[in-house]
C-alpha cells in the first residue's frame, strides 16, 4: 500500500457512505420517507434520484384508497399536522404506471404498503414478491390516519408479529418494519417483529396529534387528529431509535424531523444504519443531496473514512 | 420548475397591507405562464415551517444600464399580510435571501381568441389575471371586474388599464367605484355579452356566486383556486379539493398544486367544495 500515501486529492480522501440493510446495497444512507416523496417522479425536476440512497414509494394499499376529508394539512411550531388518510393509487396501478417510471433510475426501490386487513398485508406482499423492480419492503403497521389501518398493528405486539409473520411467509424480499411511536414501549413491539422475521426496522412515524382554530374551535383537520412530523419530533424520535437499536439485532433505519446533515448524523451515531427525511422535503426539495454532501464534508472533517465508524459511535 | 436561491430586489406596501415583492429570478419569462404560481421561503428563517404558495403577478425584465448594472429578470409577487409568514415576509427587504420553488401548476387556457374576455377578481384573488390579460388582451377584447370589501381592497387596476384592459370597480362598501358586489357586475355584463370567457379568482363564496352565474348564462368559466399546500409539487396530497362526482365511495379529488390551481368550472363539485369552505350561503340549505 505504498500509493496510499501518495493519494492527496480530494476525491481520495472521500469517505465510503455505502450502506447495506437486509441486502438492500445504498450508496449512502439517505433516502426519502414514505409519503413525502410521491412515487419518486414528483421530485425528478429538482434532484437526482441516482445520488439518493434509496427511493421510498407513498404507502400502497391492496384496492386505490380516497383519503381523508380537507383540510388534510396543519402547520404547527416547527412541525406539521397531516391527516391524508393515506390517498393511494393501489398496488396495481403503482406496479403498471409508476414503476416504469422507477425502473430506470438506478437506485433501489423500497416499497412502502399497508393493508385494512391481515389478509390485505399478505395480498399486496404477495403482488409485489415478483417485482425484480421493487428491492424490498416498508410495512407500514404504524398510521395513526386511517381507523382500521395500522393503528391496530402497530400497537400490539402479537398482532404486529402477526401481520409481519403473514407478510414473511408472502414474501422473500428484504422487509423493513415501520413502527409507531404512539406506544408506551417502543422496544416490546419492535423485539415482537424481530421475532416474526422482520430483517430491518424503521422508527418513527408520525406521532399523533391535534389543533384546535379557536375562533371556529373546530379541529383543524377534518380528521379531528393527525400525524405530527418535523423537526418538533427529532427529540423523541432520536431517542426511540436508540432504545431499539439497543433491544434488536437486526439494523434500524431512523427517521423523524431530520432538515440538515447534523440532525442525521445524531441518528447514525445512537446507531441507526440509515435515515430518511420527510417534512424536509417539502420545505427544500434538495434538503436530500445536501444531507448528504453535508454527511461527507463532516466524516472528511473528523478523518472518518467510512460512515460504518460512525454509526453505533455514541459515547455513553 | 426549479429552486431559484435568490434576493429580494424590492418590497414594498401599495396598499394598506398589501405588499408587491420583486424577486430576482433569470430567465423566468421563458417558464412562467398565467396562472403558475411559486412556493416562497425565506432563506433565513426556520419559522416558518412550510413554504407559502403565491400566484405569479407578472414577471418583467431590467435592461441593463449605464452604471454597470447587468440586465436582470425578475417577478412580482402581490400578498396581503394575514398571518405568521406574511408578517415576517412584509419586513424584508432588497438584498434579503429567499428561495422561490416553480414556477408551479397548470395555468389558464387561452381560450378561443377574438371571444370577449371578463375576468373577475376578487382582493387579492386578482394577482393571477394580470398576466392573463398581457396575454389575452393580443387578439381579444377584455374586461376586468375587480371587487373588494373597501377601498384598500383595490390594487393595481391601473395596471391593466395601461395594457388596455377595461376595468370595473366595485366595492362592498362604496368607498371606490360601484357599491355592491362584483358579481352583479358580472350579471350585467354576461347580459351584454353572452358569449364572453370568464376567468376568476378570489375568495371561495366569490367564485361559487361567479359559478352559478356563469352555469346560468352557460358561459365557460375558469377558476383559479386556493388551498392549504404542503409541498406544491404533487407529493404530499395536502390540497386535495373535490371533483365533479365526488362521493365517499367514488372519491374524484383533484390536486390543486398539480391539476390545478387553475381548474375549468366544470371539473369541480362546487356544492361539496362550498360545503367544506364552510362559506356558501346557498348551499347550506
Ligand atoms: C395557488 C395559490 C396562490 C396564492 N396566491 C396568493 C397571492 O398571489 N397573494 C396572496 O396574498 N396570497 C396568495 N395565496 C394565499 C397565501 O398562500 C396565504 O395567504 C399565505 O400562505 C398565508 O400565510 P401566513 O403564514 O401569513 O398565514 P397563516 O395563517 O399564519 O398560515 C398558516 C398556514 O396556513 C396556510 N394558509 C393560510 N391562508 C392560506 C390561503 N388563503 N391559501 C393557502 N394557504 C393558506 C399557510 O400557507 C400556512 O401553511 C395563494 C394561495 C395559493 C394556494
Ligand atoms: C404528508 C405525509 C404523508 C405521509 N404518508 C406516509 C405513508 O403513506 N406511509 C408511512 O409509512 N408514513 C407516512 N408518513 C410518515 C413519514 O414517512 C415519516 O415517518 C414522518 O413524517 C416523520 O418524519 P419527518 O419528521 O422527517 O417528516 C407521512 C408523513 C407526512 C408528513
Ligand atoms: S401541496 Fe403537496 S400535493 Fe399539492
Amino acid at each position: 500500500m505504498t500509493g496510499r500515501a501518495m493519494k492527496t486529492d480530494k476525491n481520495d480522501r472521500r469517505p465510503n457512505l455505502a450502506v447495506e440493510i437486509a441486502g438492500i446495497r445504498m450508496k449512502n444512507p439517505v433516502m426519502p420517507a414514505s409519503g413525502t416523496f410521491g412515487y419518486g417522479e414528483e421530485y425528478a425536476p429538482y434532484l437526482d434520484l441516482e445520488q439518493i440512497g434509496a427511493i421510498v414509494t407513498k404507502g400502497l394499499s391492496l384496492n386505490p384508497k380516497a383519503g381523508n376529508p380537507t383540510p388534510r394539512i396543519a402547520e404547527t411550531v416547527s412541525g406539521m399536522l397531516n391527516a391524508i388518510g393515506l390517498q393511494n393509487v393501489g398496488v396495481d396501478a403503482f406496479i403498471q404506471y409508476k414503476l416504469p417510471f422507477l425502473r430506470e433510475i438506478n437506485t433501489p426501490v423500497i416499497v412502502n404498503f399497508f393493508g385494512n386487513t391481515l389478509e390485505e398485508y399478505g395480498e399486496v406482499a404477495r403482488r409485489l414478491a415478483d417485482i425484480p423492480e421493487v428491492a424490498g419492503l416498508e410495512l407500514n403497521i404504524s398510521c395513526p390516519n386511517v381507523k382500521q389501518g395500522g393503528i391496530v398493528f402497530g400497537t400490539d405486539p402479537k398482532a404486529a408479529s402477526e401481520v409481519v409473520g403473514l407478510v414473511r411467509k408472502h414474501s422473500k424480499k428484504p422487509l423493513i418494519v415501520k413502527l409507531t411511536p404512539n406506544v408506551t414501549d417502543i422496544t416490546v413491539v419492535a423485539r415482537a417483529v424481530e421475532a416474526a422475521g422482520a430483517d430491518a426496522i424503521c422508527c418513527i412515524n408520525t406521532l399523533t396529534g391535534m389543533a384546535v382554530d379557536v375562533k371556529t374551535r373546530k379541529p383543524r383537520l377534518a380528521n379531528k387528529t393527525g400525524g405530527l412530523s418535523g423537526p418538533a419530533i427529532r427529540p423523541v424520535a432520536v431517542r426511540m431509535v436508540h432504545q431499539v437499536v439497543q433491544a434488536v439485532k437486526i439494523p434500524v433505519i431512523g427517521v423523524g424531523g431530520i432538515v440538515c446533515a447534523m440532525d442525521a448524523l445524531e441518528f447514525l451515531i445512537v446507531g441507526a444504519t440509515a435515515v430518511q427525511v420527510g417534512t424536509a422535503n417539502f420545505v427544500d426539495p434538495r434538503a436530500m443531496p445536501n444531507i448528504i454532501e453535508g454527511i461527507e464534508t463532516f466524516c472528511i472533517e473528523e478523518g472518518i473514512s467510512d460512515i460504518r465508524e460512525l454509526i453505533g459511535s455514541i459515547q455513553l | 420548475m426549479r429552486n431559484y436561491k435568490t434576493v429580494i430586489l424590492s418590497n414594498q406596501e401599495i396598499s394598506s397591507g398589501y405588499y408587491r415583492m420583486r424577486i430576482l429570478v433569470p430567465e423566468i419569462g421563458k417558464v412562467a405562464r398565467p396562472g403558475h404560481f411559486v412556493m416562497f421561503r425565506v432563506q433565513t428563517s426556520l419559522p416558518p415551517l412550510l413554504r407559502r404558495p403565491f400566484g405569479i403577478f407578472r414577471t418583467g425584465f431590467l435592461p441593463a444600464d449605464c452604471d454597470g448594472q447587468p440586465a436582470k429578470e425578475y417577478l412580482e409577487i402581490l400578498y396581503k399580510v394575514v398571518g405568521q409568514g406574511t408578517t415576517i415576509m412584509s419586513g424584508l427587504h432588497e438584498g434579503d435571501r429567499v428561495e422561490v420553488l416553480g414556477p408551479l401548476g397548470r395555468g389558464f387556457d387561452m381560450g378561443t381568441s377574438n371571444t370577449e374576455k371578463i375576468l373577475v377578481g376578487g382582493g387579492i384573488g386578482l394577482v393571477p389575471l394580470y398576466m392573463l390579460a398581457r396575454e389575452l388582451i393580443k387578439t381579444s377584447k377584455v374586461r376586468l371586474l375587480m371587487g373588494g370589501r373597501r377601498r384598500d381592497d383595490i390594487i393595481v387596476v391601473t395596471e391593466f388599464e395601461r395594457l388596455g384592459v377595461e376595468t370595473y370597480v366595485s366595492t362592498e362598501d362604496g368607498s371606490l367605484g360601484e357599491e355592491g358586489l362584483v358579481t352583479q357586475v358580472l350579471e350585467r355584463k354576461l347580459r351584454k355579452f353572452p358569449n364572453a370567457d370568464v376567468y376568476a379568482c378570489g375568495p371561495m363564496p366569490m367564485l361559487e356566486a361567479v359559478q352559478r352565474i356563469c352555469a346560468t348564462h352557460k358561459v365557460p368559466l375558469q377558476v383559479s383556486l386556493e388551498a392549504l399546500m404542503a409541498c406544491g409539487v404533487g407529493a404530499c396530497l395536502g390540497c386535495v379539493v373535490k371533483g365533479v362526482g365526488h362521493t365517499d365511495q367514488t372519491p374524484r379529488y383533484l390536486c390543486t398544486c398539480k391539476e390545478g390551481p387553475v381548474f375549468r368550472a366544470e371539473q369541480l363539485d362546487w356544492r361539496k367544495m362550498a360545503q367544506d369552505d364552510g362559506y356558501c350561503e346557498g348551499c347550506k340549505s
